[in-house]
Formats: C-alpha cells, sequence, structure tokens
C-alpha cells in the first residue's frame, strides 16, 4: 500500500529522532513535571490553606496549573520544533533539498514536518495528562481530550512560526522569538493565576494571545466544564490560527524552496 | 516515442530578479549518451540542471524531460530520475544506510525492497565496511559516493550530476569517474555539469559550453577542438613581462597566436614544424613545449580568460 508522500517525510524525522531522543527526555518530560511538582504540589499547599481554592472557583491549585501547565508545554515544545529543524533542513542539513529531489512536492515536506511536530507536542502533552490521572486530579472524563487540544494548542504556534523560520537566513531571530514572545506568554496567559487579577489593559491582551485560548480549553476539558460556545471561541481561535499559519507558510516554503 | 531526445530544451529561461541566468538556450540530450554544461562559474548551468530536475520552474520556453513537462509532472519525473546536487544533503547524524533508506523511502520503495538494494549500492560505491557508521567523519570523497549511490536508490534512468566531483582529491575523483562509466555502460544517460575541462574530455559524449546563461558552442569534445581550436599548441615561455615584445617576431608562423603576460600561445596543426620555424627566428624562450589542444584551449577561446566572480 502507498504510503501518502507527507508521511514519507515524516518518517525521516522520526528516524532522525531515534537518534536524539534521550537528549530530548530532559526538556520535554523532566522539566515539565518538575515544574509541576513544584508549582502544583509545593506552591499549592499555600495557595490552598490560603482561601486561594476559592478564588479560582473551588478546585485545588495542582488542578488548576496543571492543565495550563500542558497547554503551555505544548506551545513550547511546538515552538522549539518549529523553528531551529526548519533552518536546519534549509541550511544546516538541508534536508528538505534531499526531500526535494524526490517525488515529494514542497507542501509533502511542509506537512510531513507538521505531521512530526504535532507528534512531538503529543509526547509533550502526555505525561501532564498521566499525573494528573495519577493526582486524581482529572474529575472528568473529557480530561482525554487534553491531548488533542494541546496538539491543536501546538499547531496553533506552530504553523505561523514555520512560515516566519523559512523567511529567516539565520538562527539569530529565534531567541527573540523565546525571550519577546514565548516567554511572556507563559507567565501572563493565565497558567499560574487567573488574567482576571490581570489590570483591565493587560487583560485584554492576554484574552487576544493564543495561549490564553489553549490554557482556558484545557483548564474547561479537565473539569468537565467546557461549554458550546466557549469551546467554539478557544477552539476556532486556535484552528483559525494554524489554518492561517500553514496557508502562509505554504508560500514562505515555496518562496524559500522552489527557486 | 522512439527518436525522441530524453531531455529536450527551446528558448529556455530563467529569470531571477532583474538577472537572466538562464537566457534562451536550445537543447537535447539523447537516451544513453553522457552529456555536459561546460562554463565558467554564473554561466548558468546549475539553473539548468534545477530546471531539468524540476525544482526550479521554468520563467518561460519550452522543457521536456522523459517525454513529460517539468510544470504538470515534476513528481512524476523526479521519481525517474536520480540527482547529484552540488551541495551534499546528506544527514551527518544518521548511518550511511538509514541515509540510503529514508532517502529510498521518499521514493515509497518497501523496505523489502530497499534491503538488497542498499547492499547493492554500498558495494557499488565500495562504502559497505562504513556501512552502519554515522556519516560525519567520513571523506568528502566517500561523502561523494554515497550521494551518488542515494541517487540511484530508484534505479534512474536519467542521472542528474552537479559538478560531481568539485572539492575531490584526484585519487578520489578517479574513482568516481570509474562508477559513472559503469553506469553509462548499463544505459543510465548521464547529464553533467562541470568546470574541469579533463572531466569534459573524459565522461562526455556530448557537451555544450555556457557562458552568461547562453549556449557559446555545442558539439563532442573532439569536434570543439576541430572546430575552435588547431591541433597542437606550442607554448613559448619567457621571463615575467617579457613574451610581447617577441610576440611580432613569430606572429605569422602559426594559425593564431595569444599573448599571455609569460608566455607565447602558438596555435598550429603542425607542432614541430613550428618550434623548428621558432628557433629559425633566433629568439631565446626559457622553454619550449608542444602539446596537444584541449578543450581547455576550446572553453578559454570562447569565454574568455577574465575572472568571472
Amino acid at each position: 500500500m502507498a504510503t501518502p508522500p507527507a508521511l514519507r517525510a515524516t518518517q525521516y524525522f522520526l528516524l532522525a529522532y531515534r537518534r536524539t531522543w534521550r537528549a530530548s527526555i530532559m526538556s520535554t518530560f523532566v522539566s515539565p513535571l518538575l515544574y509541576l511538582l513544584a508549582m502544583g504540589v509545593g506552591l499549592g499547599s499555600f495557595v490552598n490553606k490560603g482561601g486561594g481554592a476559592a478564588s479560582l472557583g473551588h478546585m485545588g491549585y495542582l488542578q488548576f496549573v496543571a492543565p495550563g501547565l500542558a497547554a503551555a508545554n505544548a506551545a513550547t515544545a511546538a515552538a522549539g520544533e518549529s523553528t531551529f529543524p526548519v533552518m536546519g533542513g534549509i541550511k544546516w542539513t538541508r534536508t528538505y533539498f534531499a526531500m526535494l529531489a524526490t517525488p515529494l512536492r514542497v507542501v509533502d515536506v511542509l506537512a510531513g514536518h507538521l505531521t512530526w511536530i504535532g507528534a512531538r507536542v503529543a509526547m509533550a502533552v502526555a505525561p501532564y495528562l498521566i499525573v494528573m490521572a495519577a493526582f486524581g486530579v482529572t474529575p472528568s472524563p473529557e480530561a482525554a481530550a487534553v491531548l488533542p487540544a494541546g496538539i491543536l494548542v501546538g499547531m496553533a504556534f506552530s504553523t505561523p512560526l514555520v512560515a516566519f523560520a523559512a523567511t529567516q537566513d539565520n538562527d539569530g531571530s529565534f531567541s527573540l522569538v523565546f525571550r519577546l514572545g514565548m516567554i511572556p506568554l507563559f507567565l501572563f496567559s493565565g497558567v499560574f493565576f487567573p488574567v482576571s487579577v490581570l489590570p483591565v489593559g493587560l487583560r485584554v491582551i492576554a484574552y487576544a494571545t493564543p495561549l490564553w485560548h489553549g490554557v482556558e480549553l484545557c483548564r474547561l476539558l479537565t473539569l468537565g466544564r467546557l461549554g458550546a460556545a466557549s469551546a467554539a471561541v478557544h477552539a476556532g481561535y486556535l484552528v483559525a490560527l494554524a489554518v492561517v499559519g500553514a496557508v502562509i507558510a505554504s508560500r514562505t516554503y515555496t518562496r524559500r524552496l522552489r527557486t | 516515442m522512439p527518436g525522441e531526445p530524453l531531455i529536450y530544451g527551446r528558448g529556455l529561461v530563467k529569470q531571477f530578479g532583474t538577472v537572466r541566468a538562464v537566457d534562451s538556450i536550445d537543447f537535447a540530450v539523447e537516451r544513453g549518451e553522457a552529456f555536459g554544461f561546460l562554463g565558467p562559474n554564473g554561466a548558468g548551468k546549475s539553473s539548468t540542471m534545477r530546471m531539468i530536475a524540476c525544482v526550479s520552474p521554468r520563467t518561460s520556453g519550452d522543457l521536456s524531460v522523459l517525454g513529460l513537462d517539468p510544470d504538470r509532472d515534476g513528481a512524476r519525473i523526479r521519481g525517474r530520475i536520480g540527482v547529484v546536487p552540488q551541495e551534499d544533503s546528506l544527514d551527518l547524524e544518521l548511518t550511511v544506510r538509514e541515509n540510503l533508506y529514508v532517502y529510498g523511502r521518499y521514493f515509497d520503495l518497501p523496505r523489502s525492497e530497499l534491503r538488497p538494494r542498499i547492499e547493492q549500492l554500498l558495494r557499488f560505491a565500495q562504502l559497505t565496511e562504513r556501512g552502519d557508521d554515522r556519516v560525519e567523519p567520513l571523506s568528502g570523497g566517500m561523502k561523494r559516493r554515497l550521494t551518488i549511490a542515494r541517487s540511484l536508490i530508484n534505479e534512474p534512468e536519467l542521472l542528474l550530476l552537479d559538478e560531481p566531483t568539485t572539492g575531490l582529491d584526484p585519487q578520489a575523483r578517479h574513482a568516481l569517474w570509474d562508477r559513472l562509466y559503469r553506469l553509462k555502460s548499463q544505459g543510465v544517460t548521464l547529464v553533467l555539469t562541470t568546470h574541469y575541462m579533463d572531466e569534459a574530455e573524459q565522461l562526455c559524449d556530448r557537451l555544450v559550453v555556457m557562458d552568461r546563461g547562453t549556449v557559446a558552442a555545442e558539439g563532442s569534445p573532439q569536434g570543439l577542438i576541430g572546430r575552435y581550436c588547431t591541433r597542437e599548441v606550442v607554448e613559448l615561455r619567457f621571463g615575467p613581462g617579457e613574451s610581447e615584445r617577441h610576440a611580432d617576431k613569430v606572429a605569422d608562423i602559426p594559425e593564431r597566436i595569444e599573448v599571455l603576460p609569460d608566455r607565447l600561445l602558438l596555435y598550429t596543426d603542425q607542432g614541430d614544424a613550428t618550434v623548428e620555424a621558432v628557433q629559425r627566428r633566433a629568439l631565446a624562450p626559457v622553454s619550449v613545449l608542444v602539446r596537444r589542444a584541449t578543450l581547455e584551449d576550446v572553453f578559454l577561446r570562447l569565454t574568455g580568460r577574465q575572472l568571472v566572480d
């Protein structure tokens, strides 16, 4: 049976990952779990005692922070996989050009790489689900949907970033993406505290960022409180961003790779 | 259709912004031959190759590869050709075998078919012992042989090689030429670009000389030498800057004379007779050399001696 062209490209990334997976364990599994323990359990014991549970809407802090961290880790993993490896495909190992000398087309190379990024995001989200289940903070059966929701968050970050990365001549701008983009988002998108405590100006900005929508989506899913309206708003926003990013990426990829 | 050329270009143009890298060229490559694009840097060889390889859309003109149109059937054409790019695109972290395997997967070749073919290609490329080694520590010649082995994974009927031996030492170049002869004897059509004249003379049945995006000449290596040069060249070497004042004394002897700062090149069909005639004029060159004319003489005549940067 014929393998779809995009998945043949994905196979390359899988094979390359088998050589480097040990190095990625720390960043995708261990550090997030340390965060979860320090924040959810350590800091959480203060928050819960100090009446925080009431202002969080009667839930423990671990329950509050875990789905937020899952969404944030999905976004961070997606950003890492959507910047440096794209530059590698174009300039360092030139894998994209090797692929394009074969029957694979630019759209196959793009779709194949995005598929792989989706798989990496799933690997980054899954440990949170396991830990949440182990601590008994997944009351709702819908909590399992945090996995696809996390992949959606990852794609909303990934497609615009690969579109951008394909326009760059070197990796210099990527550290700015992290310092000025990913880290502020991580801190102010409602992962650690509800954005309702922010001054109104910052709150409006937070509502406009993709990570806040991702955090809300994952949190409401674990609580089983996701209504149709908020599902439409949050998922709709992320889907729209992912689709617009993919359309732009197919243009920037074509411009860069088919000269 | 029998008799139809394997590759056919007419009025082929590639434009980058305001620069015409390829400026309306005509050529045809027949099945089974080794065809060369020769030219200095920036002549448009690689741009032409990339259009033939269906990775770069043409600006205008006609192009047909294997009887198909690269604009419409790019993926199908790429499935039947092999490409050795100018810059290696091997994955240095993967092993030799993994590089071949993953490349074969791009063509959707099943594992059962790939396994024996990889072993066969490793033997062909003399890399069997290094099959499970990472690519990074391999020598330049080995990497190049691996790139050629990789390009053969789909058993192509047409192989495109963009400067296949640039940067290799003489041993590695000869080893590579030997592999290319073998492919040619198996019926694979070879199309290559090079700026090494000896490579073109060794490998190509026919070639075009490109200069500034156009075709300056076309023919077999011997045919081009016959048309654009004499059979032999007499080189008279003088001290630096001295050749010019001797030029007038011998200018009437050969068919054509070229004055370089330290040498006079006398183009002639009878080298020994020319040398005798020169000796009667009582010049005292530092050295006298009679040699056969080469493609390099043709090349320099057609594309000039100025450096192109």
